[in-house]
């Protein structure tokens, strides 16, 4: 087996989940609790990366942050080399792609509180803000883990937005399942075999903790 | 300091009635406001509005001079800023916090020994200091409903909205419960609003009272007039009994109690822990009117007296008759022909002792 390659996969799956957690707590709040009327342009946005294929999804990463796109540029002005083909490119596709997965159950458990204990809350003088860190937020706990575990088991898998936005550089952006595709175009089934069963393994342990906890995880978008 | 309320709001709704109330309720303390009405009749909103939880379309909100709502200029105070205590139906207190987080929850800006003191303040002043440490949810209808109450007083507001503060409850456990907080409510000294469909509980607690049905206030006044005076046929129908005199009980023999109203006595089954002062309630539905000479049938009160007016209803007769009180019975248009009921013709009136309510009266 190639540790390097599962060595750069946790890498990756932790960043990234750590990363939607917490950038996917004010977008599912602003999901959950905003009354604006097009709020559902947003939410099919988000929901987005459940049905495109990979492929196309790293396709316009790609683009949006190559040398020819302003993003691009800037990055590179700012950093010295472009985003593309290097782990921070990845890390941003990753974050995008597993973007519902965090988001959708932080939005379902913050949907299940109830709604007058919110007032309650208000009336006692807490502010919003107060209000989701001392309320909202530790009666949704179960929930915050399923989104993290969610998203880090989704990225330990993901392939198609990985080939397309990190290559296949090894340590830095070669993950498992690239690994697994590479064994397999070289013929050494039973590397890829070890590896595979790896992969399943974790992804199969990670989906027992958030079934078991949760059975709700794949509910769709909460409505009001 | 005084306390005056000046609301006078519009809220419409898609599915239901456009609410249109205007009140002016001027507070003294201990002074407990009651909006009374049917469900849907829009009491509950009224009380949302003043606690800022929701927004009227037009209209303006004061208290104490001080804007708290103004469409025109649109300012909406939060109801964090408010100064408010508000006890919702259901109570609504926190699972992820104890009884005593619960309390404590409101209570920032104090210090640590502060916060520990007003806990045990309330605690006490509520009689829950043995739950202080459980969850809610281990506690009882009863238990719950103080430690609500208890939250709620725990920042000492200056005003204290109290939705339907016992329907959550049992009966026997509403009895004992609606007891406490007449007493608690007086103790505080905190002027209330106080939200409910219970004539009982109107009469228990308000100072005054407001009825309101389908978006309108149609009547402000002591609970007391309002029910046995009502202004107009739409009161009468909401308020449902019409007979409201004060009384005291002159003595409780097996269950039932002799009450004195004026110069006559009237007998009602008696709830034991009632007090001897009384408000005697008795719903004109549940009085029958026979001829002064006839033989007397199986209710415990017949009650000789004149007729002193006669209003008609469409198929039913409002009568009211001087048997030492006013009471007022509600008969059919065939009863009333058949006993001849005019203005100043003699009558005997009618009714069980267990049509008899009596209400603790302060």
């Amino acid at each position: 087996m190639n540790w390097m390659a599962i060595g750069v996969t946790c890498k990756l799956a932790t960043l990234t989940s750590f990363a939607l957690l917490i950038i996917g707590l004010p977008i599912a709040y602003w999901l959950t609790y905003s009354k604006w009327r097009w709020k559902f342009l947003i939410e099919s946005i988000v929901a987005l990366p459940l049905v495109l294929p990979p492929t196309v999804l790293g396709f316009y990463i790609l683009i949006a942050i190559g040398p020819h796109s302003p993003i691009g540029r800037f990055y590179t002005d700012l950093v010295g080399h472009p985003l593309p083909f290097s782990f921070q490119g990845l890390l941003l596709a990753s974050i995008l792609y597993s973007l519902p997965f965090a988001v959708q159950p932080f939005a379902t458990a913050f949907e299940q509180v109830d709604r007058k204990l919110i007032e309650a809350s208000w009336t006692l003088g807490l502010s919003k803000l107060k209000t989701f860190f001392r309320l909202i937020l530790p009666l949704s706990t179960a929930g915050l883990i399923t989104g993290v575990v969610l998203s880090f088991a989704h990225t330990l898998g993901e392939f198609g937005v990985v080939l397309m936005v990190g290559g296949n550089i090894e340590g830095i952006t070669r993950t498992v399942s690239i690994e697994i595709y590479d064994e397999v175009q070289a013929l050494n089934y039973a590397t890829a075999a070890k590896t595979s069963a790896l992969l399943l393994l974790v992804s199969y342990a990670v989906l027992l903790l958030v079934y078991a906890m949760n059975r709700r995880v794949w509910s769709v978008w909460p409505r009001k | 300091m005084a306390t005056e309320i000046a609301l006078n709001i519009r809220k419409i709704f898609v599915d239901r009635a456009t609410i249109t109330a205007q009140l002016n309720l001027p507070l003294a303390p201990p002074s407990v406001t009651i909006l009374f009405g049917p469900s849907g009749s829009g009491k509950t909103t009224i009380l949302r509005c003043l606690a800022g939880l929701e927004q009227p379309e037009a209209g303006t909100i004061l208290c104490n001079g001080q804007i708290w709502f103004d469409a025109t200029t649109h300012v909406h105070v939060p109801p964090q800023a408010r100064g408010l205590g508000y006890m919702g139906q259901d109570y609504a207190l926190f699972p992820n916090y104890t009884v005593e987080g619960n309390i404590a929850y409101g209570l920032s800006g104090l210090s640590v020994q502060e916060k520990k003191a007003r806990v045990n303040e309330v605690l006490s002043l509520l009689q829950i200091k043995e739950l202080a440490q459980q969850k809610p949810t281990q506690l009882s209808g009863g238990q719950q409903q103080r430690v609500a109450l208890a939250r709620a007083i725990a920042r000492r507001p200056q005003l204290l909205l109290l939705d339907e503060p016992l329907s959550a409850l049992d009966a026997p456990t509403r009895i004992k419960l609606c007891e406490d907080l007449r007493m608690l409510l007086t103790r505080l000294a905190i002027p209330s609003v106080v939200v409910t469909h219970d004539w009982t509980e109107a009469l228990a607690l308000g100072d005054q009272m407001a009825v309101i049905d389908d978006g309108r206030v149609l009547q402000i006044g002591k609970p007391q007039e309002v029910f046995s005076q009502p202004i107009n046929a739409d009161v009468a129908r909401v308020v449902g009994i019409e007979t409201v005199v004060q009384g005291r009980i002159r003595e409780i023999r097996n269950e039932l109690a002799t009450v004195q109203v004026g110069p006559v006595s009237v007998t009602a089954v008696a709830s034991p822990e009632l007090e001897s002062d009384v408000f005697v309630c008795i719903r004109a539905e549940d009085v029958t009117l026979e001829l002064a000479g006839s033989s007397e049938t199986s209710a415990r009160n017949h009650l000789r007296g004149t007729v002193q007016t006669v209003t008609s209803l469409g198929a039913l007769v409002r009568v009211t008759i001087n048997c030492g009180f006013l009471l007022t019975a509600l008969v059919t248009r065939s009863a009333h022909s058949e006993l001849r009921l005019a203005i100043g013709s003699d009558v005997r009136a009618a009714f069980k002792a267990g049509s008899v309510h009596l209400i603790p009266r302060r």
